[in-house]
């Protein structure tokens, strides 16, 4: 079972590679919608893609509100 | 479809839709690929007839309000027609809204009754103000088992035997309450009657008719007014379908047109570029020699298509393009912002008309719409049948306000007099956009005159809604505008909101203030966030309560500062 800090970091490295933006520019508190400069669907792409990922499914509503790395990864691991 | 000029009511007309059709199918819900609910118009009226009764045994009656929070599936429909049926007003409110903003427009509304989703109901239980909350009977869609619901009734247990007794309306009753917006502490609740809603649905039926057989795809929140009018009354009115999809992703939008044969569907400019990019990125992938000769088929299909669109010509010459959107697609919808007239015409030229249109909440929802005859894409199309558009104190170049009357304009702002005076003079609705009608009689817009912005994806954005998250910064006094708005600039794309500060005496913008005036920033919706500051040395010019005169206050910036050195960009 992974560890949150797990999870977080496994988001952020998926999000990098997913969106062509260095690692390490990247950090758990980011505003993912601001530091990749994302929209919404773009937002949804990236779900879909850490669904594959770690084998959930989350309701799109489950990122209502959501904006960091960190944020996205409790609601991640809550159905893990 | 329904002769709905002899209806006295959205509640009437539904029931005696769902009596005519009672074979056909009026509801499909998928999530993802899963199809989780199929109704005929017959079941229709067997799963919301016992919900119609549990209300009015509750209590429940002609007038009262009753809000919806739900995502778009087929418990939102049903609910509205039990409400409906008893003679309700319905309250849609945006399920997107933080719980905090639920509860103020619940409280505005005075709503009796709120039918919900099992998580929205959660964030509200947990919210401030929740206590406050007044809705006598509260119904909880998919509740997980031996939840405790605070009181709340499980939806799909809320059902009486009883026939319940149908509850006829006038024509100038109250139908729904739409907030278009003011959760900032002002709500703009639009008070909509039974006959706004007939008279905008015969008017867009003429234009786009619906019938046994369309399928309708529900994308859209059914709380916006234009779901709720084409993805509800419209093909309901009309014996047609909605097809509810539970996600936005878009494969499973893709997946959807396949999948159930989509005949119309709408869609505001974000996804809208999404679908246009994806499909460009296609084309661009062909080898040269198919793209060479797909090109050669999308300009005989231009050039065949130019007076008007002729769907069995383009379907014949792309059908590969048609099959990925199911075969049937006879248009697509596009509203709630401004669409470029390049991707209109990318569409078009597919042999898919894109029919743009221009509305917003209080006229009804729709205002203008293209008609294709013939197709305009530098234009939001032409006024709906019996809406009059005028253009107000017209410049040089016939730029001016819009102003519009029509049956279909609301009834007036719930609760507030003094807003409804100024919106609605001399029975022509003050919109506040900026267009002109041209000698064909397409409107065309520029900018707007208020102070507000729309966002691609269709969201309205007023300055006072944002405001209370910058409550407390360690400044003298600020205001929130939309940039345009202090320096109108003919555009309808890229709108932009700014912070005006005016530091206290002797105070200089320090790093911690930056700092501050981000962290707040963030913690808004990244599409409601400001995009720069602008720093004033003028004590803000106030109203004998203390309130800002916003427009004294824009005329001042106005005068004496240029925007491209003004504004510093967070």
């Amino acid at each position: 079972m992974r560890t949150l800090e797990q999870t977080t970091e496994e988001i952020v490295g998926l999000a990098a590679t997913h969106f062509q933006v260095p690692r390490e520019k990247l950090s758990p508190d980011d505003d993912f919608f601001k530091k990749l400069g994302i929209d919404s669907l773009q937002a949804l792409d990236l779900l879909t893609r850490l669904e594959n990922h770690f084998g959930v499914e989350l309701p799109d509503y489950e990122i209502q509100g959501v904006t960091d790395f960190r944020a996205l990864a409790r609601r991640i691991q809550a159905r893990l | 479809m329904l002769d709905l000029s002899r209806y006295d009511s959205l509640g009437a007309a539904l029931r005696d839709a769902l009596e005519r059709w009672p074979e056909e199918t009026c509801l499909i819900e998928a999530d993802r690929d899963r199809e989780r609910c199929r109704l005929t118009y017959g079941q229709f009226k067997q799963v919301a007839l016992p919900l119609a009764s549990a209300l009015e045994r509750s209590g429940f009656a002609a007038g009262d309000r009753a809000a919806i929070i739900m995502t778009n599936q087929s418990k939102w429909l049903i609910s509205a027609y039990a409400v409906f049926h008893s003679g309700g007003v319905l309250v849609p409110l945006d399920y997107k809204l933080t719980a905090s903003e639920q509860l103020q427009l619940l409280a505005h509304s005075k709503a009796r009754v709120l039918v919900t989703e099992y998580p929205i109901w959660s964030a509200l239980m947990q919210a401030e103000g929740f206590r406050d909350l007044r809705a006598k009977t509260v119904l909880v869609t998919e509740a997980p088992p031996e939840t405790d619901l605070a009181g709340a009734h499980r939806w799909e247990e809320f059902k009486a035997t009883r026939e319940p007794a149908f509850v006829p309306r006038q024509r100038t009753d109250m139908a729904c309450i739409v907030y278009s917006s003011g959760t900032g502490g002002r709500p703009k609740g639009c008070v909509m009657t039974h006959e706004n809603y007939l008279e905008q649905c015969m008017a867009l039926t003429s234009l786009y008719p619906f019938w046994p057989g369309v399928r309708y795809l529900s994308i859209l929140p059914t709380n916006h007014a234009i779901d709720f009018m084409v993805g509800f009354i419209g093909p309901f009115t009309c014996g047609a379908a909605v097809v509810h999809l539970r996600t936005l992703r878009p494969e499973y939008v893709r997946e959807a047109f396949r999948r159930y044969k989509i005949t119309y569907m709408t869609l505001v400019p974000l996804l809208l570029k999404n679908l246009e990019k994806g499909l460009r990125e296609r084309f661009a992938a062909l080898p040269a020699h198919k793209r060479m000769l797909f090109n050669g088929l999308v300009a005989v299909n231009h050039l065949l298509t130019r007076r008007r669109p002729r769907l069995e010509v383009s379907r014949r010459l792309l059908p590969q393009i048609h099959l990925a959107f199911g075969g049937e697609l006879r248009a697509l919808f596009v509203g709630g912002a401004f669409t470029e007239p390049a991707t209109l015409q990318f569409f078009y030229d597919l042999g898919i008309p894109v029919a743009n249109a221009y509305g917003l909440t209080e006229a009804g929802t729709v205002v203008t719409l293209n008609d294709f005859k013939p197709f305009r894409p530098d234009t939001v199309g032409k006024p709906l049948p019996g809406m009059e558009v005028r253009i107000l104190n017209p410049a040089p170049d016939d730029v001016g306000e819009v102003a519009v009357r029509s049956k279909a304009v609301m009834s007036h702002y719930l609760d507030d007099p003094e807003r409804t005076a100024e919106t609605i003079v001399n029975g022509w609705l003050l919109t506040g956009d900026l267009g002109r009608l041209d000698s064909t009689g397409h409107l065309q817009l520029f900018g707007r005159k208020k102070n507000m912005i729309v966002t691609a994806e269709g969201k309205n954005i007023y300055p006072e809604d944002i405001e209370n998250v910058f409550e407390g910064l360690p400044v003298k006094e600020f205001c929130v505008f939309a940039a345009n708005y202090l320096w109108p600039e003919r555009s309808m794309v890229g709108e932009q909101l700014v912070v005006v500060l005016r530091l206290e005496r002797g105070q200089s913008f320090s790093d911690a203030l930056l700092e501050e005036l981000s962290s707040r920033n963030r913690r808004l919706l990244p599409f409601k966030r400001i995009s720069g500051y602008v720093l004033w040395d003028e004590d803000f010019p106030r109203t004998a309560s203390m309130k800002i005169k916003r427009a004294a206050l824009a005329e001042q910036i106005r005068g004496r500062l240029d925007r491209s050195q003004a504004v510093v960009a967070l």
